[in-house]
């Protein structure tokens, strides 16, 4: 496909800091290659803005090629915009018309605070983590070869399927409840699945979940938008495998 | 319970919800299998199934210790679905200017709360309409048959154990019965009395068939109840296409291989029972 120019009107959340109200702004940006990704297109209304002698817009970027998980935005009504299994970095201007009004929004969660337009303060993710997001191994000089213990296939690519998880919290932002449950599901779940883990599986379902009811996430009521919207696919069966494993790890 | 609250944490809300809404979901079936008995095309057949469906639901044990669940599953799923709400709501306290969310998610998903709360309401209403008065209106008319002998019409009590006594030899009270000399009375609104020996010999039917078909064929608000009726059903339709495969995901029951047959099974099931129920007063209305 040839590059194309577009123009394009944007309505960007503003936000000065994290106790200010913050508003929509509007801009008009002028020849948008259709081969830019959507923060390439930040970047050059950024450009624009700072020869206006303006604040740029802050947001979230880090690596631009779909693994770190730092983009976020809410872009016309959904995570990480139109297309799916995509972050915002992929996510290229031929997927938009010329002449189109885009809708630009943080991701919206009592537990992702906005600090700074469009840039969340994510640390509540970090917080499950520390949770019991680990397998503790022994480091005093008899650590064992993680190759050294079998490892049933089909487990080990759903373990690897849910530890696609970039953390980036399209789930949360997408879910109608502001829920973390697929996130703290493929958390569970990778682990869950693999020898190593099933040590501390127990503690660290209990663990993990009332760690994220404390973060004041809501509560899944499996409307399925979270796994449309997750970059990386994590399947719902992860909220179920989480589930079954709080039952029994609560009843044992 | 380990180091989780039963009720409190945000998965055992969900468990709760997801029991309690499959256990409902049964009811369903037992209350339609019930109700379908008003289609029947013979003769007095519809009626005397459906009162001694009434009877066996208001009468046995089991039934009975089984409804106290209902009731109680009711109240439960309702207020833990409302406290979920609130909590949900209280979860993204500033929403999105724009959200495009039929892009992902079925507007029945999206709706459980506002689905769920209209069900409530028919709930209470049919409740207050049919079960308040099968259990507690002192007024409640007893079944009874026309039969014609000899030329000559009569109404007849049936009693359960299938005999036939004559309305006009039944007095309303001992006190009637003495006075007007009736050899059998009434007692405790469905027993049947001896005047002299004053003993129990029969137990008669309350009469829920001709409430039900009284109800629905009303002249001024008959239909209106019918459109009610069926329109509840659809939103009751709604609410189970989401909800019954849901619990199963809640309750951890996924699997690959099974879960595609519950999804369409939760679907084909919502259509179906809510169909067959609404199906009854349209009946009732038009046809009988």
């Amino acid at each position: 496909m040839a590059t194309k120019f577009i123009n394009i009107n944007l309505k960007v959340w503003r936000q000065k800091d994290a106790k200010a109200k913050g508003q929509m702004e509007t801009y008009k940006l002028d020849k948008v290659s259709t081969d830019s990704s959507f923060l390439e297109m930040l970047d050059q209304l950024n450009e624009q803005l700072i020869n206006e002698r303006k604040e740029p817009i802050a947001f979230d970027h880090d690596c631009r090629e779909g693994i770190c998980g730092a983009c976020s935005l809410y872009i016309n009504g959904r995570a990480h915009g139109p297309d799916r299994f995509i972050t915002t970095c992929q996510l290229h201007m031929r997927s938009f018309k010329d002449g189109e009004t885009i809708f630009i929004e943080p991701w919206r969660s009592k537990a992702f605070p906005v600090i700074k337009d469009l840039v969340v303060d994510r640390s509540s993710f970090d917080r499950i983590q520390q949770a019991g997001g680990f397998v503790s191994v022994n480091t005093s000089g008899n650590t064992i070869d993680a190759n050294a213990t079998p490892i049933n296939k089909a487990d080990a690519d759903r373990s690897f399927e849910a530890a696609a998880c970039i953390g980036c919290g399209a789930c949360v932002a997408s879910c109608k409840n502001g829920s973390a449950m697929l996130f703290v599901g493929a958390k569970v779940s990778q682990y869950a699945l693999l020898p190593q883990g099933k040590i501390e599986a127990h503690d660290r379902v209990l663990n993990m979940v009332r760690q994220m009811d404390e973060e004041g996430f809501g509560n899944c009521t499996n409307t399925g938008a979270c796994e449309i919207e997750c970059p990386k696919g994590i399947s719902l069966e992860n909220i179920a495998r989480m589930n079954r494993e709080y039952l029994t790890a609560s009843m044992s | 319970m380990a180091n989780s609250a039963i009720l409190k944490s945000s998965l055992a809300k969900k468990y709760w919800m997801a029991l309690t809404g499959l256990f409902l979901c049964l009811f369903l079936i037992g209350h339609l299998i019930g109700n379908l008995q008003l289609l029947s095309t013979e003769k007095y057949e519809a009626a005397m199934r459906f009162n001694q469906y009434a009877l066996f639901m208001t009468s046995n044990p089991a039934v009975k210790a089984l409804s106290y669940v209902t009731y109680l599953s009711i109240l439960f799923h309702a207020i833990d679905g409302i406290w979920l709400t609130v909590q949900n709501r209280k979860a993204r306290p500033i929403g999105y200017v724009k959200n495009n969310r039929s892009a992902n998610t079925t507007w029945a998903s999206r709706n459980m709360a506002l689905l769920g709360s209209l069900v409530l309401i028919f709930i209470v209403s049919h409740m207050a309409t049919f079960w308040g008065r099968m259990h507690y209106d002192a007024n409640m008319p007893l079944y009874k048959v026309e039969l014609s002998a000899m030329g000559q019409k009569q109404s007849f009590y049936r009693t359960t154990t299938q005999q036939f006594i004559p309305v006009d030899q039944v007095a309303p009270s001992l006190e009637e019965a003495h006075k007007t000399g009736k050899g059998k009375y009434i007692k405790n609104r469905t027993e049947l009395y001896d005047a002299n020996a004053q003993i129990k010999i029969a137990e008669l039917y309350k009469d829920l068939y001709k409430i039900t078909v009284d109800f629905f064929k009303q002249p001024t608000y008959g239909l209106l109840y019918v459109i009610l009726y069926v329109i509840s059903m659809a939103v009751l339709a709604f609410h189970l296409s989401h909800g019954f495969a849901s619990s199963f995901q809640s309750m951890g029951w996924s699997h690959p291989k099974y879960s595609p047959f519950i999804d369409k099974f939760g679907l084909v099931f919502s259509i179906v029972t809510c169909l067959l129920f609404a199906i009854i007063p349209v009946y009732v209305y038009f046809v009988l």
